[in-house]
């Protein structure tokens, strides 16, 4: 039986999961209208209409889901790592001001006073209870770092001479990246967004608030990415007796997360007027940058699949493919939402490309790209670790494990179909974020039309996943109390190479990750300034 | 191990170099860049500020066209131009409310219309037919009914 505090820690953790969980359930399941309404299967009431939905979905999977989630996973990391009686009052308070925090942005969402989506881009004005509640969303996750930073240094103080644990490493780069990027996002809120929704300022300044959410909105990806690396790198290894396969190129890895992750956001403009290409072409080479971490991780998963296996007497490469277990939903999740990883980098490298981005910039090719991401690697890992996850937290045993297997098999052949099928409707013109997309018979439009058919399958399918891991996640809170193993993570290869110290001065490479945040929107800013754009009014159009 | 683990730093390296290389001929050499207009203009008076104030299409020179075009909530002002196979038309779009997109599939016709600003893009239809014009940014209730089309004969 886990200690005390240890069991108060997990409830905690539990209360991460759970609200991810019901987060993604709410906004999946506005995921499948969107599906069938886009194919013309399903016509929308007004009273309950697609845009309202599209910003529900969005904003409840795609901001809530993956953060709760993230928060759980570094907060369990860091604890676990750093085993101590500690407090959790700020663990707690972190938890419940994100909540109210996401709370009260649903609210607003699902009454209608905020179908912004989640980009809310101005001049669209939402109601400012919105832009508060995000607000608050992000200001909790602030509190997660101030919790994990104080347990790193309390580890510091207290083990002099040790090496900060790889585990507490990964989460504390992860969120010091992420506290960087919320900066932009937090200031287009602060002292723009809240202030002229509560009409205290006439009017809003569209192209800054646009690469403020942005200079925010792609490092906000790699959150989600650094949360997926945290599973591969220190839970999957466990799952077939493996190990880390290096200590320094895991934390090579974050470390360029951080370096690499900020000064990329105008990639998200190249079609926007207002910022010269120059610098869009400088922001074109810094987004390849993350071509390094990617491959660099691609290549220590493989490496700790070969060592692990060659230790178990297996030798080739499909012979080791064969050998890991697939079986296992724990292993099965992430070991699909790498593959499907593959098509997400792939795309990644096109829409980089402002030659390419031209063609499928705004079209589905773009939501076919972020749901085989972050609904790929990113959702598919943290659905299957949680299957490892709880049972160890709840002291229960995982109910339905078939089940879970399915689940994790079922969304990889449902993102597979729906995301192939959004990336060619891209190609062909399809735009994203509409509603109807027949455009009255336009025979431009009925190329893409068996497209988005082929999505809604595909979406459909992605639901029936999502509504078996929930029956999966609420059934095994009912199951009867029994010993599970203890939350342990995976220890580093003993032949691998020395770290250099160098790499865990993390608040080193957080004021490098400032500087090139700072070369890299100096100019663009400076030149928005120089061009004094005038303020736009702004309205509510829907 | 060591070995392997510092060749695939290379090759990741070096796979980076071979794609900025390619791009940076097609950027510098072959001059490939994305739409970038700098102009500004008053998004409450862009009916009365010109050339907005009389949006369409212009005849600049043979088979040369200026397009004005005003994008507001939910229709292209014009919606509908026609011009003959072989025109190159320089779109201008700016939008007196809220971001608009301006794509025509199909073509690299592909821009974000912002209040504030003026955007700009050329095109040269090689091939007749009719070509959907759509607003590929949310801009609120009656957005998929914000489309037009260029016709060429």
């Amino acid at each position: 039986m886990d200690q005390a505090f240890v069991q108060r820690e997990n409830r905690l953790i539990i209360a991460h999961i759970y609200f991810a969980t019901i987060a993604l359930m709410v906004g999946a399941s506005f995921g499948l209208f969107q599906a069938l309404s886009r194919a013309s299967w399903l016509h929308l009431p007004s009273w309950f209409d697609y845009y309202r939905m599209l910003t529900a979905h969005g904003v409840l999977n795609a901001l809530v889901f993956t953060t709760f989630f993230i928060c759980g996973l570094a907060t369990l990391m860091v604890y676990r790592a750093i085993p101590r009686n500690r407090s959790l009052t700020i663990g707690w308070l972190a938890f419940w001001v994100m909540a109210i925090g996401s709370a009260m942005a649903a609210v607003s969402i699902l009454s209608g006073s905020a179908s912004v989506l989640y980009t809310f881009y101005a001049p669209l004005k939402a109601s400012p209870w919105f832009y508060i509640g995000a607000t608050l969303l992000v200001v909790g996750t602030w509190i997660v770092l101030v919790d994990l930073t104080g347990n790193a240094l309390w580890f510091g103080r207290n083990h002099p001479g040790e090496r900060l644990p790889l585990v507490v490493h990964g989460s504390v780069t992860t969120f010091v990246m992420w506290f960087i990027a919320t900066l932009g996002v937090a200031a287009e809120m602060l002292f723009f967004l809240i202030p002229w929704s509560l009409n205290l300022v006439p009017t809003v300044n569209v192209m800054f608030t646009r690469m403020l959410f942005w200079y925010f909105g792609h490092p906000l990806v790699y959150f989600w990415i650094m949360g997926a690396y945290l599973i591969w790198y220190n839970i999957v290894p466990r799952l077939y007796n493996g190990r880390v396969f290096s200590d320094s190129l895991t934390r090579l890895t974050f470390i360029l997360l951080l370096l690499l992750s900020t000064p990329v956001g105008l990639h998200h403009e190249f079609m926007d007027p207002g910022i010269s290409s120059d610098w869009k072409w400088v922001h074109t080479m810094t987004t390849y940058g993350v071509v390094i971490p990617s491959i660099l991780t691609a290549f220590a998963v493989f490496a700790s699949f070969e060592l692990a296996a060659q230790r178990a007497g297996i030798k080739g490469f499909l012979a080791t493919i064969a050998w890991l277990p697939w079986k296992n939903p724990a292993f099965s999740g992430p070991a699909l939402g790498m593959l499907l990883f593959i098509f997400g980098g792939l795309g990644g490298v096109i829409n980089a490309s402002y030659a390419m981005d031209t063609i499928v910039h705004n079209t589905m090719w773009i939501v076919g790209h972020f749901h085989v991401t972050v609904g790929g690697p990113v959702a598919l890992s943290f659905l299957g670790v949680s299957y490892w996850l709880i049972p160890r937290l709840t002291g229960r045993k995982l109910w339905a494990p078939g089940l879970a297997l399915a689940q994790t098999y079922a969304w990889f052949v449902g993102m597979m179909i729906m995301s192939t099928a959004m990336h060619w409707a891209g190609i062909l013109g399809s735009p994203r974020r509409t509603d109807e997309v027949s455009y009255f018979g336009s025979t431009t439009a009925a190329v893409w039309m068996p497209e988005m058919h082929w999505a809604a399958i595909g979406g459909s399918i992605l639901f029936l996943s999502i509504l078996m891991f929930v029956a999966v996640a609420a059934g095994t809170l009912f199951t009867p109390k029994t010993e599970t193993d203890p939350i342990v993570f995976a220890t580093v290869e003993p032949e691998a190479l020395v770290t250099s110290p160098l790499l865990d001065r993390i608040g080193v490479w957080a004021v490098v990750a400032v500087v090139f945040a700072f070369l890299a929107y100096a100019g663009p800013v400076h030149d928005l300034i120089a061009a004094h754009p005038y303020g736009a009014p702004g309205m509510r159009t829907w | 191990m060591h070995k392997s683990e510092h060749a695939w730093m290379i090759f990741s390296i070096v796979t980076l170099v071979v794609f900025l290389g390619i791009m940076g001929v097609a950027a510098l050499h072959d001059d490939i860049a994305p739409p970038s207009h700098m102009q500004i203009i008053d998004p409450t008076k862009v009916a009365q500020t010109a050339p907005f104030d009389k949006p369409g299409l212009h005849q600049t020179g043979a088979h040369q066209y200026d397009d004005y075009v005003i994008a507001h909530i939910f229709s292209f002002q014009p919606s509908t131009i026609t011009v003959p196979v072989g025109s190159t038309v320089t779109f201008y779009a700016t939008s007196p409310d809220v971001v608009h997109g301006f794509f025509i599939p199909n073509t690299a016709v592909n821009l974000m219309v912002i209040p504030g600003w003026v955007s700009e893009e050329t095109h040269t239809f090689r091939t007749a037919g009719t070509y959907l014009l759509l607003c590929n940014e949310y801009c609120g209730a009656g957005h998929h009914f914000m489309y037009g089309s260029v016709e060429v004969q």
